[in-house]
């Protein structure tokens, strides 16, 4: 089996903040990390290859520094890892991010077939869950997105049996290889990696792939010019024109405070009123 | 997406559609259902599309797909009831379940056929599933997880605006010279129009020509979700929901309190769940859950823009929190700064008081 995960460094949202005054991302010192819902793809990848054997390679399309990335996928025991970078990619959005990674993908293929694809169901910064989709087309792969399960894979049948998340319950789906699998969150925990794949990691080449070792094959489908999607406008939203009402909160006499919150919301909300009168007259009925 | 000074436009756009594109003519939404039933973002979204229509002066259309048989007659007429002018009907037996190839198939090659501008679809699982294969076969440009959808009224472009930065900031995405342009939107960010049973349309049936052994897919099993225990947060009237400002995973049993007092749902921030005080399926906002309450109680609650955006359709929000500069206060209708411990139970202790006196 060679299994091929597409993963993204990311910078930890849960540590961007926004300049209150100048209105900037402030990204010095946020930390990059893997993308959390590409470690479930991760995992995955590795107990398949447990139970299989074969081979993981870890792709990544991104700036210079994102080999740190792939570094870490190495420590956690994936064997091989290439980060695909060029001047030429900055800008793509997804449609053009999944053509240079589908062409990756292909040229990995060339080496080694590529049995199965598998990525994180979405990324934390840009959420979209595109790529995998679009990748999928590409390559003609089948696409199996959102998968909680990978149940069974049978290499010398070609088959691969899933469940997939769907709205309002689970489809247990069976399919062809080469496949692309977009995994879901908790579907699996990742481990930690062993000694050895610390020390290989650390010492190990990712190798470095531009445009042209990557084996794209036409430019203009890759960065801002491949992309037709442009982001037009960035902004913080506006408050309300109406400033919050403050209501003076002293912990000495809090009922004041929340009294006050109380006839005020019955005066200017009819709708909250109504579901409040509501309840009452439910509650009634439940005593009488 | 690279380094921005915020309000202020980016680059200025130059969109000069050329013959062919200038023919992408009407405004679809994917009308999705699975086993019969209609996921009720796509009248939300119906609600959206018919804004856009009227502002651009062209039709508005929806898109069945499904088995063949009553259902997608009643789906057709339900979308006229919501606002369309014309339904796109695809019926075939192995469109009985979704599954991605069939379905890519056959919404681009009626797309390819009869050349939408605009194509909305559903934010959920299978939305996002065909939006992405469907965008990349036509090679379009897609916006996924939109919060507002307007209409550029100098070049008729698509305004898609959505969070971005993890949800720190909102940015407005355009397709420059492709079409159709393509978004998804998620269930609740759009108010739920009011049908007009009276409206009809025009069905107009389209032969994809899909055949099963084509499909390599298949689908072995559906085990439905068991819905008994889960919280029904998109529905509820009344929603406290806490925060990181909280201060300890104990302290959300104020929260807890209050929406027993209220007879209301318990909601959370994104913290308060990485926090671990809280399980995930109670998550409000961007990568939660998107929630339309009469009432929204934040306690503790900072107010980023990944969780505005997944409340801020409340019709009354009332904020705690003990940071007088905390965002929340920005777009809350009343503010109280102050310790939650201390004014969650006496909120508890007011509205119980009201909630026992006799109706009048």
């Amino acid at each position: 089996m060679h299994i091929v995960v597409c993963i993204k460094q990311v910078p930890d949202s849960a540590q961007i903040r926004v300049h209150p005054v100048t209105n900037t991302i402030m990204r010095q010192g946020v930390p990059a990390i893997i993308n959390p819902y590409d470690l479930f793809a991760i995992e995955a990848a590795l107990a398949l290859k447990d139970q299989l054997g074969g081979k993981v390679t870890v792709l990544t399309m991104g700036p210079p520094q994102a080999e740190a990335a792939l570094k870490k996928a190495l420590s956690y025991g994936c064997d091989d890892a290439v980060l695909v970078t060029d001047k030429l990619f900055a800008g793509s959005d997804t449609l053009a991010t999944s053509y240079v990674l589908a062409s990756a993908i292909r040229t990995l293929d060339q080496e080694n077939p590529v049995d199965l694809v598998l990525t994180g169901k979405q990324t934390i910064d840009g959420d979209t869950a595109q790529v995998g989709p679009g990748i999928a087309r590409r390559l003609k792969l089948e696409l199996l997105t959102y998968v909680s399960r990978i149940v069974r894979v049978d290499p010398a049948a070609r088959s691969i049996r899933v469940e997939r998340r769907a709205e309002g319950g689970v489809q247990v789906l069976e399919t062809r290889l080469p496949a692309l699998i977009t995994m879901l969150e908790g579907s699996n925990e990742i481990r930690f990696g062993s000694a050895p794949d610390l020390f290989r990691a650390a010492r190990a080449q990712v190798r470095r792939w531009d445009r042209n070792a990557a084996g794209i094959e036409d430019i203009t489908k890759v960065g801002l010019k491949g992309s037709p999607t442009i982001v037009s406008r960035v902004f913080v939203p506006s408050s309300r024109a109406r400033k919050a009402l403050q209501i003076g909160f002293d912990p000495a006499n809090p009922e004041v405070a929340t009294q006050a919150l109380l006839d005020k919301l019955l005066a200017e909300f009819p709708k909250v009123k109504k579901e409040l009168d509501n309840k009452r007259a439910a509650a009634g009925e439940r005593h009488e | 997406m690279s380094e921005a000074r915020t309000d202020k436009p980016i680059k200025k756009r130059k969109i000069k559609l050329n013959e062919e594109l200038l023919a992408y003519k009407g405004v679809w939404v994917f009308i999705e259902s699975e086993r019969g039933h209609v996921h009720p973002v796509s009248w939300e979204l119906m609600g959206q599309g018919r804004r856009l229509a009227d502002q651009l002066e062209v039709e508005l259309c929806g898109v069945v797909m499904g088995a063949p048989g009553p259902d997608l007659e009643a789906q057709c007429q339900a979308a006229f009831a919501y606002g369309a002018e014309r339904c796109y009907r695809i019926a075939s037996p192995v469109l009985a379940e979704y599954r991605n190839e069939p379905f890519t198939r056959a919404l681009t090659d009626l797309v390819n056929a009869h050349k939408p501008e605009i194509l909305l679809l559903g934010a959920t699982t299978l939305g996002r599933d065909l939006a992405g294969s469907v965008a990349t076969t036509l090679k379009t440009g897609l916006t996924a997880d939109c919060t507002e959808l307007a209409i550029d009224p100098e070049d008729r472009c698509l305004l898609s605006t959505r969070p971005t930065f993890g949800g720190s900031l909102l940015c407005t995405i355009v397709t420059l010279n492709y079409r159709p342009q393509m978004a998804t939107v998620r269930h609740r960010v759009m108010p739920m129009p009011d049908p007009q049973p009276e409206r009809t349309g025009l069905i107009v049936d389209f032969e994809a020509g899909l055949i099963e052994t084509d499909i390599v897919t298949k689908v072995l099993e559906f085990i439905p979700d068991e819905q008994r225990d889960k919280p029904q947060l998109p529905y509820a009237e009344i929603i406290v929901a806490g925060g990181k400002g909280l201060g300890k995973a104990e302290n959300f049993k104020h929260v807890w309190d209050l929406a027993r007092v209220l007879g209301g749902e318990v909601g959370a921030s994104r913290a308060a769940i990485h926090a671990g005080w809280i399980s995930a399926d109670r998550q409000v906002g961007q990568t939660g859950q998107t929630v339309r309450p009469v009432l929204y109680i934040a306690a503790g609650i900072s107010g980023a823009i990944q969780h505005r955006v997944g409340m801020e359709g409340a019709d009354c929000i009332i904020a705690i929190n003990n940071d007088p500069g905390a965002p929340i206060f920005d777009f809350a209708h009343y503010a109280i700064v102050g310790d939650c411990k201390q004014v969650l139970p006496a909120l508890g202790r007011t509205f119980a008081a009201y909630l026992a006196q006799q109706g009048r």
